[in-house]
């Protein structure tokens, strides 16, 4: 008896150190994230003016501001999602609301599971090797939009399907019901009803293409560029390889520290600010499907 | 009218499904080319030369294309993030699937995420300025730029992979299998680790071989903060350069279709067949061992 009470004890101290354990490592993410939001916070705020944001590069890019690169961003995010989003969109239908288990699936869902595991820098070669050279699209818009397209979509299937699969069965048979072909039951009842959830896909996917730089490297950012793009073959700037030129490349790298702690909130605070809003619209989401 | 909506139905069908193949076709083409621009570095030098060669001198002359060093330093990165990754994606995914309270949850969980979609060059941008800096003070090295530093930045790239998906294996066990356990007069401790565990064991590998595959294929952080030189490391505070450093630092001044230029797509190859290798082994270990049901434990 006094035996097990004393492994009783020893059990539960055990037991209270290993969950210690457990809520720290739980909070050194949080930490991590803290910290890093935080030095560039600290660092970047004092960077941040009208003139910043609103001006371009001056004295081969030791002043002014980054409007270009903050362009050039925007029309990458657009043109990667006016490619990505009506493709990720369809294939979530497809697998969610056509496809039956068995092979093709299993093959669609492998490619799918492979794709979101490419390197990003091997999107960086595909993209220079396809769409830069064997396509003639050159260093543009265009090539670096299709690259980082391809890179976010399986961040945009993914969330369709899971916002398709939250749509209750019950209202799929309801429409078919009435005599709705299954084509009018997807578009007219499935696909509005989830909305909300694919939508959120779509910002999570805009917010991945906003941040990555190795896809974009080769296809379609360069160092600097002296006028705004006017067309979608133009090269042009892009925050995150602003931020990677202005901290290794530059000869001036330690008096331009401000710009790139700048810089680099402003691209946090577009990132974060996105990935933020879709994790509330989708908590939100979530909520009222339950009560569904 | 009722045969024209039948036939755009089916027509529709088959439509979704060319779109859904897109994926497929992407890594396809991925593949494609990478292959037809990094094949033609073999007439020059075998592979097994390329691959255990131990000097990288691409733009020496004669130009050495041995990539040994460059799959060492990324072997070593990828797994010393690992070592901290690993309990830290685990730990967490415990936490969060047994033991936090639901408003926890509901703040870890977003930090996690948002973790996850920090931007990397924003994370190698800060191991730059902010970490390298403290461990060359705190540790002595000669630089703050070296394996150690990119090891840990690409920890807390993998963590939330890591974290996601074992916490989606570990929450999806029949809560029957922990009252049984419970009832027995095991301790939450032991349920957790003698019954949870085991039974999400397969979810929980399939979440670190996909954590080391995201590490292995990083660029910006292994760019900006591994140091970049090309040589076998001899302790974790020695400069690397890892396959995906290489192809992003030297693409640019690679002379279009040169050798050099080959090279660095056969390293492209390299890397790539590393993470698809990840992602197959990933992918048959969560369907070959999956918990169905309670009978199979």
């Amino acid at each position: 008896m006094k035996i097990s009470t004393i492994t009783g004890i020893r059990k539960k101290r055990i037991q209270s150190f290993c969950f210690f354990l457990f809520r720290m490592a739980a909070a050194i993410n949080g930490l991590a994230l803290a910290v890093i939001i935080y030095f560039m916070v600290i660092n970047g705020w004092k960077a941040i003016t009208w003139t910043f944001l609103t001006q371009p590069p001056l004295d081969s890019m030791t002043r002014g501001g980054i409007l270009p690169c903050i362009i050039g961003t925007l029309c990458l995010c657009i043109g990667a999602m006016a490619f990505a989003f009506p493709i990720g969109v369809f294939s979530g239908i497809y697998i969610n609301e056509y496809a039956r288990p068995g092979k093709l699936l299993r093959i669609i869902r492998l490619g799918i599971s492979n794709l979101a595991g490419v390197p990003s820098v091997v999107f960086g070669l595909f993209g220079l090797a396809f769409f830069v050279t064997y396509l003639e699209m050159g260093v543009s818009i265009l090539a670096g939009a299709l690259t980082l397209g391809a890179m976010s979509l399986p961040v945009i299937i993914g969330s369709t399907e899971e916002a398709l699969k939250s749509v209750p069965d019950t209202y799929r048979e309801a429409s078919l019901a009435l005599g709705a072909t299954k084509l009018q039951t997807i578009f007219r009842v499935v696909v509005p009803t989830a909305m909300p959830g694919i939508l959120t896909g779509g910002i999570l996917g805009i917010s991945r293409a906003a941040g990555e730089t190795a896809p974009i490297m080769f296809t379609a950012a360069v160092f600097f560029s002296p006028k705004l793009p006017q067309s979608i073959f133009d090269e042009i700037m892009a925050l995150p390889y602003h931020i990677y030129v202005l901290a290794t490349a530059g000869t001036e790298i330690e008096t331009t520290r401000p710009l790139q702690y700048g810089t680099s909130l402003v691209l946090i605070a577009l990132v974060l600010g996105m990935n933020l809003t879709a994790i509330i619209l989708r908590a939100r989401l979530r909520k009222k499907m339950r009560q569904i | 009218m009722i045969f024209s909506q039948k036939y755009k139905d089916r027509w529709m069908k088959y439509f979704f499904l060319t779109v859904a193949t897109a994926s497929v076709s992407i890594l396809v083409m991925i593949t494609l080319f990478l292959f037809m621009e990094g094949i033609p570095i073999f007439q020059k030098l075998s592979v097994m030369d390329f691959l255990f060669g131990e000097y990288w001198y691409p733009t020496a002359e004669p130009p050495d294309f041995g990539i040994f060093p460059l799959i060492a330093g990324s072997l070593a990165v990828t797994f010393l993030s690992a070592m901290i990754s690993i309990p830290l994606g685990v730990l967490t995914a415990i936490y969060l699937a047994e033991i936090a309270s639901y408003q926890f949850r509901e703040i870890v969980k977003p930090v996690v995420e948002l973790l996850a979609s920090l931007p990397s060059v924003v994370i190698g941008f800060f191991g730059m300025v902010i970490v390298a800096p403290f461990l060359q003070e705190v540790f002595d090295v000669a630089t703050g730029l070296n394996l150690f530093n990119a090891a840990l930045m690409l920890a807390f790239m993998s963590v939330p992979t890591i974290c996601s998906i074992s916490e989606d294996a570990i929450y999806s066990v029949p809560v029957s299998l922990k009252e049984a356990s419970l009832a027995l007069g095991a301790t939450s401790l032991d349920t957790i680790v003698r019954v949870t565990i085991p039974a999400s064991i397969s979810g929980i590998s399939t979440a670190v071989i996909l954590g080391m595959s995201r590490a292995i294929g990083e660029t910006m952080v292994v760019l900006m903060v591994a140091g970049g030189a090309a040589m076998m490391p001899g302790s974790i505070f020695d400069p690397v350069r890892p396959l995906p450093a290489s192809i992003a630092a030297e693409m640019a001044e690679a002379p279009y279709r040169g050798d050099h230029y080959y090279a660095l797509f056969a390293i492209g190859i390299v890397l790539f067949a590393f993470t698809f290798m990840f992602n197959i082994v990933a992918d048959y270990v969560s369907n070959r061992y999956r918990q169905v049901g309670e009978a199979t434990l």
